[in-house]
């Protein structure tokens, strides 16, 4: 308990200090930022550049769209934009996460798919997303499962999910190949077959190595979902709005550090959301080495 | 070795997608017979939904296109969105594009044909500060000129080549951001804007030194339209594949009919125009969108052949620009003059003839004049 609150402490006192950066910088480097030669080392620190932080918060109570008929605050727009983007990223990172240890278990059992797949796994990382998005959303339309047709929405999970896969898939294979030798030889003396030394050895060994690998996965499907918002222009998310506020950031730059805002607390909220796994999961911790 | 990786898993992807598809629909929805019920069209923009494209909003809000039979869903476009892409690819009836992108697409093997040239005069200015006397092409030299990129910078090239400059060489080339802090900060000497949107920007950006938004007297603009390197910009491009098809066609003439139905609206009642693009979810605000409907028009009225219309200089200048012009990487836009089948005013003139025709038996269209005023 006493950690726990500590650990809160420790995150109020971070936000704090990087709030008094901020200031501290806007207050004391000059508004044309420095630069040396022609290359610019520290940021510009104008109204324009960098706005006060109570700006931007004051920012999330005026309305978003000056002359609407719907009167939507900010703060609503982002919140419902985060909520929009976190359902997109969460729901990728599951499928993900299911594919990838799937892929993991399958590379596992066969080494020769391991062999044969992996280089691939990797190389499934280096395509550029920019390159994959525009592919994806060109489903819509096109594609219909059991008469449901492809929806916009459907594209940047995928695209999420194509991110969350990979640490998954890596940290789950080397998770179930981490037991010790002398412990996959005594299954083997006890004639164990290999579905009894996967859920009795090797996945309870693989937790400690899939929670992290979960929680790059839930950044990754995050850092997904928000890219193919923005690259494909799926309205409803936060990667949408974090592009519409950029267009109109010469004259209302708060509005965009809002966005950005909500882009980070999404972050934090699906690494948190990774969190209650750890605990569901923590007897398998260090339980098998 | 990467590029055979990427197309094992390209095609490996593309092969588990057909397994998992129950059924793939037919390509766009224009080509299924007529039959009961309106048609389905799909439209692709540039961008997302705002001034640029109030016409076809309100064609749709206003039911000129369901007078005509048809279904229109308009497909916003986003930062890795190519218009003529979706629409040579099947995924889009039609695609709103700016000609010398598209017939850069086209020489690529993109199969489409400009069949409405809405836009008939650029937008795109280079704005500066007053104070730094820059009115001409010619008073870039020396300056930190800024500019877009990817296809959106050949008139600033163009014009710099014509008044006696070599862009690579006289002036100081600088990437531009969406946004206009680099102008109004003094990082840039001339910033590119579109005259219905950036240029907005700066005016609706506050002056520090006045506590007021900033005013146009503040700011020296040079029109490219008025220095004859101007390109034509947002069009109607079609399937040319799809054009052989008669219904296509008929589809074709009846969507154009539409639009322009749609942008005779707007030119005449702006602010309802202006209310239909904010409640179809743009951010900009309201007064924005008044100001981009107000220069939108500007760029389509007057049409002195006919709105929609491709004018056949104007269609001579941007090629001719296109492929002389030259940006920062040394390339031009097109290779070679774009072949017959890039551009036909038989469409327009069907859907003008159309609306002449509406116009003259309903008593409800007759007070909207098709040619320019």
């Amino acid at each position: 308990m006493v950690g726990r609150a500590r650990g809160v402490g420790a995150a109020v006192v971070s936000f704090v200090l990087l709030v008094v950066l901020w200031e501290l910088a806007k207050l004391l480097l000059p508004d044309e930022g420095v630069l040396v030669g022609d290359t610019r080392v520290l940021p510009r620190t104008d109204e324009a550049a960098m706005p006060h932080v109570w700006t931007v918060f004051g920012r999330l109570f005026e309305p978003e769209v000056a002359g609407a008929a719907d009167p939507r605050t900010v703060g609503a727009a982002v919140a419902s934009g985060a909520l929009f983007t976190l359902g997109l990223a969460l729901g990728g990172l599951v499928l993900g996460g299911v594919l990838g240890m799937l892929l993991a278990l399958a590379m596992q059992r066969f080494g020769l798919l391991e062999r044969a797949a992996l280089p691939y796994v990797v190389a499934s990382q280096t395509v550029p997303l920019i390159a994959i998005a525009p592919l994806v959303a060109g489903w819509g339309g096109k594609i219909a499962i059991m008469g449901w047709s492809w929806q916009p929405w459907a594209s940047v999970m995928v695209i999420a999910s194509y991110l969350a896969f990979f640490p998954v898939a890596v940290g789950m294979l080397r998770g179930l190949n981490a037991p010790a030798k002398a412990d996959v030889e005594l299954f083997r003396t006890l004639a164990a077959g290999w579905w009894t030394t996967l859920v009795r050895l090797r996945l309870p060994a693989s937790v400690p190595f899939l929670i992290p690998a979960a929680r790059l996965a839930a950044a990754a499907a995050v850092v997904g979902a928000i890219v193919a918002e923005i690259s494909t222009g799926t309205r409803g998310g936060i990667g949408r709005l974090i592009i519409e506020y950029q267009q109109s950031a010469t004259g209302d730059p708060s509005r965009l550090y809002t966005a950005i805002l909500g882009a980070a607390v999404l972050g934090l909220v699906a690494a948190g959301a990774v969190g209650l796994l750890d605990v569901g999961l923590r007897r398998y911790r260090g339980s098998v080495r | 070795m990467h590029r055979s990786v990427v197309r094992r898993l390209a095609l490996a992807a593309a092969f588990l997608v057909a397994a998992a598809a129950c059924s793939v629909t037919p390509e766009g929805g224009g080509t299924a017979p007529p039959g009961e019920g309106p048609q389905p069209v799909k439209l692709q923009l540039q961008w997302f939904k705002q001034g640029q494209f109030a016409g076809y909003i309100a064609a749709v809000e206003q039911g000129f296109y369901a007078e005509r039979g048809l279904d229109v869903e308009i497909l916003e476009g986003g930062v890795d969105i190519v218009p003529q892409t979706v629409l040579a690819q099947g995924q889009a009836d039609f695609a709103i594009a700016w000609v010398p992108k598209a017939l850069a697409s086209r020489e690529q093997g993109a199969g489409i044909t400009d069949v409405a040239q809405i836009f008939q005069r650029s937008g795109t200015y280079q704005v500066s500060f007053a104070d730094k006397g820059i009115t001409t092409a010619a008073d870039l030299k020396g300056k930190k000129v800024g500019n877009w990129g990817f296809g959106n910078e050949f008139e600033l090239f163009a014009g710099m080549t014509a008044a006696g400059l070599t862009p690579a060489t006289d002036v100081t080339l600088v990437q531009q951001q969406f946004d206009m802090q680099a102008l109004l900060s003094g990082e840039i000497d001339a910033a590119q804007a579109m005259s219905y949107n950036e240029y907005a920007q700066v005016l609706e950006a506050p002056n520090p030194a006045t506590g007021q938004l900033y005013q146009p007297g503040d700011f020296s603009v040079i029109d490219w339209n008025e220095t004859g390197t101007a390109m034509l910009q947002d069009a109607i491009w079609a399937s040319t594949q799809r054009l052989e098809d008669p219904a296509y066609q008929d589809l074709t003439t009846r969507f154009i009919a539409g639009s322009i139905e749609g942008w005779a609206y707007c030119r005449d009642n702006v602010q309802s125009c202006r209310d239909m693009v904010v409640a179809a979810g743009s951010t900009l605000g309201a007064s924005h969108q008044l100001w981009q409907v107000n220069e939108v028009n500007k760029l389509i009225w007057p049409a002195p052949s006919g709105a929609g219309v491709i004018d056949d200089a104007a269609w001579a200048q941007t090629v001719q620009v296109a492929r002389t012009a030259v940006n920062a990487d040394g390339q031009t836009v097109l290779t070679r003059d774009p072949d017959a089948e890039a551009h036909t005013n038989t469409y327009v003139q069907q859907a003008l003839d159309q609306l002449k025709a509406e116009a003259s038996t309903s008593p409800v269209t007759a007070t909207r004049p098709w040619r320019s005023r």
